[in-house]
Formats: C-alpha cells, sequence, structure tokens
C-alpha cells in the first residue's frame, strides 16, 4: 500500500495511547503505594479490619436502611451494642475525614456521596463557620 | 455445541484463574508474569498483524460503492457513500469506526407466505453493538482510575456522568447494565436466529462468553462480593511501573477477572477481535473511489519483455529490402 507512511503513524499513535499510563506515571514517579490511615481513637472497630476494608459501604448502606427506613437506632455485633450512625459512631473513633476516609477515596477515586450531608467532626466547626459567613452575607 | 464448548472454555480458564488466586506459588504468575506476557501478546500481535496488512500491496481501488461516484458537474455525487478525495474517505471512515455506518444500513429479508419475499430494516444489531462499543470503551476509560497516580480530572468526571443514577454505595453505573445487556443480546441473536445459528462457529462464542465473563466477574466484584480496590490499584500500578506487586488481600473474584483480561489480551489480535485495528484498514472503505480519474498501475507487473515492430524490422532489414517489401522507416 503506498499509504504505508500513514499506517505505520497510525499504529505508533494507537500504542503511544494505550501504553499511556506508562508515560503518566514514568513521567510523573509513580510506585506502588501504601497508604497511611489514621490510627482511630477506639479499641475495635465493629466489625473486623479485613472486612471493613472490602464492605464498610454495605455496612454503611444497611445502617441507613435501618434507621431512615425502618427506623431501628441500635445494632448489636458480638454482644456490644452500637448506635447505627455515621456520624456518632463511625466518626467519632476515626476522628479526621481527611486523614482516613479520603486517603483510600482519593487514591482510588472514589466519590461517595456521603458527604453531602454528613460532616466529620473535626471539620464540622469549619463548615460552621463557613455557613455562618455565607448567612451574613 | 459450540456455544456449549465455548461455555465450558470460558468456565474453565475462570477456574484456572481462581485458582492461580488461591495457591501461594501461582499468585506471582498469575498476578504479574502472565499480564505481562498477556499485553506482549496483545501489542505484538497488533503490531505484526498491522505490518502485514499494510505491507500487502492494494493496486488498485477495490472501494465498495454505495452511491453516485464523482461524474459530471450537474450529476450530483454521494460524497460520503463514494468518496473521492481524501478528505470525503476519512469523513466516510469517521462514520464507519465511530457510527458503524454500514452496519446500519443491515437489512433482513424473510420469505412469507405467497411465496412473498420480503425486504426489512434491521437495526438491533447495529443498536447492539453500538451499546456494547462505547459501554466497553467507557469501561476501559473507567478503568484507568486503577492505573493512574493522580487520577486525572477526566476520568473522574466519566466516572461521575457513568454514575448519576447516584443508587447505592458504590453507585449503579450506566456502562455496568448496558454492557452486559448487550452482550446478552448478541448471544441470544446467535442462538435464537436460526440463519445465524448455522453460521456461528465456536471463535463467535469464544469472544462473547470471554467477555460475558469478563463483565459479569466485574460487576460481581463491584456490586455484591467486592474487593480490596487499593490493594487492585497498588498491583495495577506495579505493572504499568514495571515494579510489580501482588496484594496479599487480594479476592479470588479479582483473579478471575485479571486471568480473564489476560486471556482477552492474548487472544485479541490472533482472533475476530482484530477487526478493531481491521476497520482502519479495509480497503473496501479507505480509499477513495477514483479509478476512472487516476490511473493504478500494478506495482509487482511483471516486467515483460516485448519485441517491438522496430526492432523486427531492423532485425529482418536486409531480408525485407530484398523481398521488395516497404520498410516503415524511410
Amino acid at each position: 500500500m503506498r499509504d504505508r507512511g500513514w499506517i505505520l503513524l497510525g499504529l505508533a499513535l494507537f500504542i503511544a495511547l494505550v501504553t499511556f499510563p506508562l508515560w503518566y506515571n514514568t513521567a510523573l514517579g509513580v510506585a506502588p503505594k501504601q497508604l497511611q490511615l489514621e490510627k482511630a481513637k477506639g479499641e475495635a472497630c465493629v466489625y473486623e479490619t479485613a472486612y471493613m476494608r472490602q464492605h464498610h459501604m454495605d455496612v454503611l448502606m444497611e445502617w441507613r436502611e435501618q434507621v431512615v427506613r425502618r427506623g431501628n437506632h441500635l445494632v448489636k455485633v458480638g454482644g456490644k451494642t452500637y448506635e447505627m450512625s455515621l456520624t456518632k459512631t463511625c466518626l467519632d473513633c476515626h476522628r479526621s475525614k481527611e486523614r482516613f476516609c479520603d486517603r483510600c477515596h482519593d487514591y482510588a477515586a472514589v466519590t461517595p456521596y456521603c458527604w453531602d450531608c454528613h460532616v466529620s467532626p473535626e471539620e464540622a466547626p469549619v463548615v460552621a463557620a463557613r455557613a455562618r459567613t455565607a448567612d451574613e452575607r | 455445541m459450540s456455544v456449549v464448548l465455548a461455555l465450558v472454555a470460558v468456565c474453565v480458564l475462570a477456574a484456572l484463574g481462581y485458582a492461580g488466586g488461591q495457591v501461594e506459588g501461582w499468585r506471582w504468575i498469575f498476578g504479574a508474569v502472565l499480564p505481562y506476557l498477556g499485553i506482549a501478546l496483545f501489542l505484538g500481535g497488533i503490531v505484526y498483524r498491522v505490518a502485514r496488512w499494510a505491507s500487502s500491496p492494494v493496486p488498485f481501488r477495490i472501494t465498495t460503492t454505495t452511491g453516485q461516484q464523482r461524474s459530471l458537474p450537474w450529476i450530483r455525487q454521494a460524497k460520503l457513500d463514494n468518496p473521492f478525495t481524501p478528505a470525503q474517505t476519512f469523513g466516510r471512515m469517521l462514520l464507519e469506526v465511530l457510527l458503524f455506518r454500514s452496519l446500519f444500513r443491515n437489512s433482513k429479508f424473510e420469505l412469507r407466505a405467497g411465496p412473498r419475499l420480503v425486504y426489512g430494516e434491521e437495526k438491533w444489531l447495529w443498536l447492539a453493538a453500538m451499546a456494547f462499543h462505547w459501554s466497553f470503551l467507557v469501561v476501559f476509560l473507567r478503568h484507568l482510575r486503577f492505573f493512574l497516580d493522580p487520577v486525572p480530572a477526566w476520568v473522574a468526571a466519566l466516572q461521575s456522568i457513568d454514575g448519576f443514577l447516584q443508587i447505592g454505595a458504590p453507585e449503579i453505573l450506566w456502562t455496568g447494565l448496558i454492557l452486559p445487556a448487550a452482550l446478552l443480546y448478541l448471544l441470544a441473536r446467535r442462538l435464537f436466529q436460526a440463519e445465524i445459528r448455522y453460521i456461528s462457529l465456536f471463535a463467535d462464542y469464544f469472544a462473547l462468553c470471554l467477555l460475558l465473563g469478563l463483565a459479569g466477574s466485574g460487576v460481581l466484584m463491584r456490586y455484591f462480593t467486592k474487593t480490596d480496590i487499593i490493594a487492585v490499584k497498588q498491583l495495577a500500578i506495579g505493572i504499568v511501573t514495571f515494579s510489580p506487586v501482588v496484594p496479599a488481600s487480594l479476592s479470588g473474584l479479582f483473579f478471575v477477572h485479571l486471568f480473564l483480561l489476560t486471556v482477552l489480551l492474548a487472544y485479541f489480535p490472533f482472533s475476530k477481535l482484530a477487526h478493531m485495528p481491521g476497520i482502519f484498514l479495509s480497503p473496501t472503505r479507505n480509499l477513495p473511489n477514483n479509478n476512472r480519474a487516476h490511473r493504478h498501475v500494478n506495482p509487482w507487473n511483471y516486467p515483460v519483455k516485448v519485441h517491438t515492430y522496430e526492432e523486427w524490422e531492423e532485425e529482418f532489414h536486409d531480408k525485407i529490402v530484398a523481398a521488395g517489401l516497404p520498410l516503415d522507416k524511410e
């Protein structure tokens, strides 16, 4: 084919595109990361860490279902009773959204809509102050 | 029969992938070695196929013409269906690659009572093909969130558009529904339409089953069984930065997903799936139809030895003169 030059150009473009993560990460000097999460205040989580790491969203969705739609507020796990509340239970131990939740969520580009309504205790004063100045204006 | 074979083949592959995640010594092979092999086969295979296509001569324009060709100035040319210039050809290819225009023209015919031959539109194949290919592209691009650090804004934006329904956490993504649905339609079409079942081979079913397995394992992992996605990202980043790691917390289903992807990559260039690069190199689509305006000389024409009349006359000059015959020269 007399269009060999064009074909090879297209092929080179394709290879460059599919190996894009290679260039991107090399340019930024990225390596596999071990994420540092802030140590929680409490002794033990409601469920085991390994379970929580994969299923915390399931737990939160179940809690929402129970509290908002069924009116049950307490849950018994392994002999202990917990209030099913993101703000009062989860965030009581994991004080900072920024140094706990966001660490993984940002890394994996997860944008849960928990924070459309909820605030973490640490960020609460900041949010409140922002709301106050907005009101005054 | 071939559909059962294909299904069994994919199940065996999935089981193999699962086993690869369970046996300690295999994790490294299935998590790092085989993915590299798969990527190498994919890239090498595509280069090999395209290079071969590029080196095969196309001496003549064999454009499929589906409209009026360029003719006298007062006859209107179908510019996209019978392109004459490179720009028109580019437009035709663009519609072909992005919108599957020739598939849109797909028609069917049936013999009805009478007997009467009836022709009709058949757009479902086109619709399912569009749904599948575009969802697959979005899914592919969304997966870049595992390969890039930091995740670029456009990947996050694509993801939030895909999940704009905001149902559940993790939120349901459109493509996670459309892609398997389109694949199931494409499979059902081969199974339930007698004419198409008749021409379907193992390779047709295998590609569909493999993609269904890949999409199915992904959907299962995201919505149902869950996996440690930070570990997934460590593995993915490790692969593209040539410092592979296989974290311990990866689930069995993830290995199924990864191994089916590895198989898909390795299988891709050497199967019907090579239509991805192939569509760009279809001589019936990518050539301007200018056969009547330009002379196309076959480049591998053998240099034929000819003996012209002039040479002949020279050779037998004396004899011709002796015989009293007229000569051209003189």
